[in-house]
């Protein structure tokens, strides 16, 4: 079954709402937001692409693999875990770096995005491979 | 040398990342996971022996200091028990490789069985109840898809039945955990140690008998045990091993840490109470296995009755107790798994676990008889074995209280553990191996057993014999384990004293 608003309404909105996501993760360190929710969100346009197209372009859309998507969420989490211990500190210590640039003012980063990312490829990872193995019957 | 603590966790989390990443390459996967949990186990070595020399070792993760902030800590009765397990869970890893089917190791079996050791390592280093909880529910998250790997419908039933009582279980212990947290204010369980002194003894009590609850049902107590016998022989046979040996042993680790550390020792007639339930589970679960005609539920229903002796030595709350039941549970892990190894050859080699299908198998592979010998004496308690230094050690300390009774009942249990041990011998590999029975069983099966699975069994049976020749060393570490349980103040000012 297709249907053209759903499939129009689909392009438009598809795009705007990765992009509110990877905002919801940048937020995350000091505001409403974070990997987890900003992983949902994205999850949540990829599931709404299942809805118009069908599971194949689920899988089309997002190049990789779901257990790559996955795989690569836990290993930069892991990493940062481990990570400030070479650098000398404890498991899991976070560090927070004002910058000052021009014309974007002061920006605050801190490592824990790191692991933030990890979380939002964990979700996105975990929602691509309930759509294509769940999913995969409604096609047919 | 902190790092040490941390990383029987973060080498396998790690590595089921990148088994993940290659999920492709079958061999890669088997390179990463060996060599991870080979590392994790090279790592809680070195744990046993600098905890061994220097103490309590406590990591505070993040940077922020207890009781505000997580910590990881390994005393000596936890790096113990985590450097059997990380032992077992190797063995089985190895004999997993030769066992499983191509197709259902392809099916995510590597990054899973990374993720139980995962949570097998987290639940025995965590230093707060709250991560106690989260290691369970990594450990148990991955158990599930373990559970069903094959995804038959005659694994897929009792499974239901498992991940129904383990969440029902959760729930109970996160309600534990609120309720805890509001009355102390704390989840730290040094912090709680001290704490919990000073909330009124009724509440106390409630509480206690909460976690007993919660961690009962982990730990296969009777009356709660119910669901083990049904839900674990269906699984294939390397993950019933580490299942049997592992999963239930951290649930008396948890009620061990618990009934000493947070709500300190006996009062109320707990004691009474906990004696109780280990005679009840001892009998119950030996007596379920004597009316059983399959290996692995027979092993299953032994599980059962081993937890009572487990539970035995926390119920006398004294150090020769708490020490008797450290010593039996490093005998029991690799014993209780290399049984199930075992019954895991002989199935691969017929096809069938049925006492009645099978016999003559000692012909058909000696050396396995052999490695069934060893463990199966060593699980009755027979002298020159691992079992027995435990059961005496339980039976010396209860007869010191004078808790004739139960023990009583354990020497009973133990005389129908060796029955139980018979049936299986002259079922199995007594008889002749041209019955009638034996020719129609369906032999799907590789005539010959891989190398890998002898391999394994060998060396977990080889640790077994290992425990039994340093019995007298393990006693002594466990003694300074048990004291260390019985007055937590060392534990506290180790966990506590770290924020100075």
């Amino acid at each position: 079954m297709t249907s053209l608003i759903l499939e129009t309404g689909t392009r438009a909105v598809f795009h705007t709402i990765l992009v509110f996501s990877v905002f919801l993760l940048f937020a995350g360190h000091n505001a409403p937001g974070g990997g987890f929710i900003g992983g949902l969100v994205a999850g949540a346009a990829l599931v709404l692409r299942f809805v118009a197209y069908g599971s194949q372009d689920a899988a089309r859309t997002v190049r990789a693999r779901p257990e790559t998507v996955l795989g690569a969420g836990v290993f930069a989490a892991a990493a940062s875990a481990i990570a400030p211990w070479f650098a000398g500190g404890q498991l899991l210590e976070s560090r927070l770096w004002a910058l000052t640039l021009p014309l974007l003012g002061t920006i605050k980063a801190t490592s824990v995005l790191v692991f933030d990312v990890g979380v939002y490829f964990v979700v996105v990872g975990l929602v691509l491979a309930v759509l294509v193995t769940l999913g995969g019957e409604l096609d047919s | 040398m902190n790092i040490l603590v941390a990383l029987p966790i973060a080498i396998p989390v790690a590595a089921a990342a990148a088994a993940l990443l290659v999920h492709l390459r079958l061999r890669l996967q088997r390179i990463l996971s060996v060599g991870a949990v080979a590392g994790a186990t090279a790592a809680a070595a070195l744990l046993l022996v600098h905890v061994e020399r220097s103490g309590t070792a406590v990591v505070s993760v993040g940077g922020w200091e207890p009781p505000v902030g997580i910590v990881l800590v390994a005393d000596l009765f936890s790096a113990l028990l985590l450097l059997v397990a990380m032992i077992t869970v190797l063995a089985v890893l190895v004999f997993a490789l030769g066992q499983l089917e191509r197709a259902v190791e392809e099916r995510y079996f590597h990054p899973l069985y990374l993720v139980l050791t995962v949570g097998v390592s987290a639940s025995f280093l965590t230093g707060d109840l709250f991560n106690l909880f989260v290691a369970f529910e990594v450990m148990l998250i991955a158990s599930y898809v373990l559970l069903t790997l094959t995804g038959r419908s005659e694994q897929v039933r009792p499974a239901m039945t498992y991940v129904v009582v383990s969440l029902l279980s959760s729930t109970l212990f996160i309600t534990g955990i609120a309720l805890v947290y509001a009355a102390t204010g704390t989840v730290n369980m040094a912090d709680l140690g001290q704490r919990l002194a000073d909330v009124p003894g009724a509440l106390r009590a409630g509480l206690a008998a909460l976690f007993l609850v919660v961690f009962g049902i982990k730990a296969a107590i009777f009356p709660l045990f119910f669901w083990l016998p049904d839900s674990y022989p269906t699984a294939p046979a390397a993950v019933t091993a580490v299942f049997a040996g592992l999963l239930t042993k951290i649930g008396v680790y948890a009620i061990i840490r618990t009934q000493t550390v947070v709500f300190g020792s006996s009062d109320g007639g707990a004691d009474t109470l906990i004696l109780f339930l280990a005679g009840a589970t001892m009998l119950v679960g030996v007596l379920g296995a004597i009316a059983q005609d399959d290996v692995k539920r027979i092993l299953s229903f032994h599980i059962v009755s081993q937890i009572g002796y487990m539970v035995f030595g926390l119920g006398l709350f004294s150090v020769a107790g708490l020490a008797a039941t450290t010593v039996f549970i490093i005998h029991h892990m690799p014993v209780k798994t290399s049984l199930f190894l075992v019954g895991g050859i002989v199935e691969k080699v017929t096809g069938t676990g049925a006492l009645t299908r099978l016999g003559g198998m000692v012909h058909r592979i000696p050396m396995t008889a052999g490695l069934f010998m060893v463990p199966a004496l060593s699980l009755a308690g027979l002298p020159p074995f691992s079992g027995f230094y435990g059961k005496l050690g339980l039976v010396q300390a209860g007869i010191q209280q004078q808790r004739f009774l139960v023990v009583a009942v354990s020497l009973l249990v133990s005389v129908l553990t060796l029955f139980s041990m018979a049936k299986i011998w002259t079922g199995v590999f007594w008889g002749d191996v041209d019955q009638p029975e034996v020719a129609a069983a369906p032999a799907k099966p590789g005539r010959t057993v891989p190398r890998l699975m002898t391999t394994a069994t060998v060396g977990l049976v080889g640790v077994t014999v290992v425990i039994a020749l340093a019995a007298e060393p393990l006693f002594q570490l466990s003694r300074r384990a048990a004291a260390d349980l019985i007055q937590p103040g060392g534990y506290i000012e180790a966990v506590l004293g770290a924020a100075r």
